[in-house]
């Protein structure tokens, strides 16, 4: 196809993925936040649909938190992904995609500094072999798992057992969607649409019969700042970050917000909980906040899967008004069951934030 | 030294700075120069200029801490800058030469490094439920505080393989993947960068009058006034 005008700038901010034959790599802080999300991203993606996604039990962490926490040199950052490149290459795969956002950011980063300084990856290699012994091929094709699911959305869509509309009003949810700022900030043309109007998450909801809100602070980050996170003491930058976006878009009365890095999720659903506790603002109506979903957790809403088999009973703002609006059916009192059944008692609730 | 070229040696420097013309527009869109005192485009500024004295004190200061690497400056920079880039660079000089514990927020780069490397060398993983307490993170809120005093139970009803050999979510990583990754350290410099950190840290402790513990503790809590842009 010829492209023209602005459709050929739009060409250059698509991406053509294959839909089989990909390694996947787990998230240091989706696993821990919202192990959920991996399983499910995995039962759609590879059972459900049926595409070829393995897994290996020796992979490990990108480092890339701890590369930019400035803990650890790049060319440490850069020898443990050569290792995972190296574990794809010996299971057989030639497409890598990752769970994480920053892994993806660090694996796009790491790509593109080597293709241009081709010394340093001449070095890396000799780094690896000599701690490892391994070798490896890289990538031909790099995705985060939301690229994947951006594919499939309209396979999810034909599934659909909720779609994304008010069952009582039958109007399309208004949904905010967060893109994790490594994804496409750094290397525009690696992420579907681009930095400035990134549609990987858009995507998915206007397939599935939402509406996607617009806002003035849509791009902004929402405050992780890695090490003005994970020290306690600069946690006024990351709370003050993801206040400024709730501020933004509360007027626009969003009904939740879907995003595709690990960490955003946990920030934008945390620091709505700290806002509240501090100064009693709640940002979703009749006391409750905002749900923040992972598009995993989403897609599964979607494809009529149980909302605590998903792992929903892990956010701290309640998810059920936008369960009820969905229309899922749910059983309050299994909310916070382990497994088959078992009785492991139930979280306090907060101050402020309306919770069931 | 010269640090201009010393910086002029790491690839992040090498991609993230180019001729800068002050337009700012990497500060009007910064996450931490809304609430910090501070501005990435003096930074790139600062170092534009090669003198040594002001970048000796840019390293020694509390300003290059305070990005918090999203990159959203290298999105809108119209000279293809990457301010972010730049401060990672200028970071990765200040810890090789000890400059990091004369400011208080370089010297928390000892507390990040223990537990996201001892992390990543025990567990195989960055950040882990194994090492994470509600009493460091109370924003997690009460829900958390009950998933991690029921770690177990709540990971296994989510379908991970918790503490468990073979694939999934959270498993045991096997001790010769541990190796490796140990191995990857002492080749490329990472054993060596945990021991740097640890080699100033502890001498700027002595001089502050504190055990690693309180040193630890201190640098991991203290927020003195100053930092921020409304005077706190």
């Amino acid at each position: 196809m010829i492209y023209q005008g602005k459709q050929k700038i739009w060409s250059d901010y698509q991406k053509e993925l294959p839909s089989d034959g990909w390694f996947y790599v787990r998230s240091c802080i989706r696993q821990s936040f919202f192990p959920g999300s991996e399983k499910y991203f995995l039962e759609i993606c590879r059972d459900l649909l049926g595409h070829d996604i393995y897994e290996s039990p020796h992979h490990t962490t990108c480092g890339g938190i701890a590369y930019h926490s400035d803990t650890i040199p790049q060319e440490t950052a850069m020898t443990i992904v050569a290792r995972q490149f190296a574990l794809m290459t010996e299971a057989g795969y030639k497409n890598l995609v990752t769970s994480c956002i920053t892994s993806f950011g660090n694996y796009t980063e790491i790509l593109e500094t080597w293709r241009e300084y081709p010394e340093l990856e001449a070095r890396i290699r000799e780094n690896l072999w000599k701690a490892t012994r391994r070798e490896f091929e890289k990538p031909e094709y790099l995705a985060h798992a939301s690229d994947l699911v951006h594919k499939f959305r309209a396979e999810i869509g034909e599934r659909a057992v909720h779609r994304l509309v008010d069952v009582r009003t039958g109007e399309p949810l208004r949904i905010v969607e967060h893109i994790g700022c490594h994804y496409s900030k750094m290397f525009p043309h690696k992420g579907i649409g681009g930095a400035e109007y990134p549609c990987v998450l858009s995507g998915m909801v206007e397939s599935w019969g939402g509406e996607v809100i617009d806002y003035p602070e849509r791009r902004h980050c929402c405050g992780f700042g890695f090490r003005q996170y994970l020290v306690k003491a600069n946690r006024g930058y990351s709370v003050s970050n993801t206040h400024k976006k709730f501020e933004s878009m509360e007027p626009y009365h969003p009904d939740a917000i879907i995003t595709n890095c690990p960490g955003c999720p946990y920030f934008l659903d945390r620091w709505q909980y700290v806002i509240s506790e501090q100064t009693g603002k709640t940002y979703g109506r009749g006391g409750y906040g905002i749900p923040v979903l992972t598009y995993e957790e989403l897609a599964g809403l979607v494809l009529g899967y149980d909302p605590w088999d998903l792992g929903l009973q892990l956010h701290q703002v309640a998810v059920e008004p936008l369960l009820d609006k969905m229309g899922v059916d749910y059983d309050p009192d299994a909310k916070y069951l382990g497994l088959n059944k078992k009785d492991i008692l139930r979280p306090g609730l907060p101050t402020v934030l309306k919770c069931c | 030294m010269n640090y201009f070229e010393e910086l002029n040696k790491d690839y992040r420097f090498k991609e993230g700075f180019h001729t800068c013309i002050n337009c700012g527009t990497c500060t009007a869109v910064c996450p931490a120069a809304e609430f910090y005192r501070y501005d990435p485009r003096k930074i790139v500024s600062i170092v534009q200029t090669r003198d040594n004295d002001a970048i000796e004190a840019l390293l020694k200061s509390e300003t290059i801490w305070y990005c918090g690497e999203c990159m959203s400056c290298v999105t809108r920079c119209p000279r293809k800058n990457g301010p972010g880039l730049v401060v990672m660079a200028l970071r990765d000089l200040s810890i090789r030469l000890g400059f990091f514990t004369e400011s208080e927020k370089g010297r928390q780069i000892y507390p990040l490094t223990k537990a996201l490397n001892g992390n990543v060398l025990n567990l195989g993983y960055c950040v882990h439920p194994e090492t994470f307490t509600y009493r460091d993170h109370p924003e997690s809120g009460p829900v958390f505080e009950w998933a991690l005093a029921h770690k177990k139970d709540v990971y296994e009803r989510l379908g991970a393989n918790f503490g468990k050999e073979g694939p999934g979510a959270l498993r045991k990583i096997p001790q010769e993947d541990l190796d490796e990754l140990k191995a990857i350290y002492d080749v490329t410099g990472g054993t060596e960068r945990l021991q740097l950190v640890e080699h100033y840290s502890k001498l700027k402790a002595e001089q502050m009058g504190m055990t690693m513990e309180e040193y630890t503790e201190y640098t991991f809590t203290h927020c003195s006034p100053g930092h921020f842009n409304d005077g706190q």
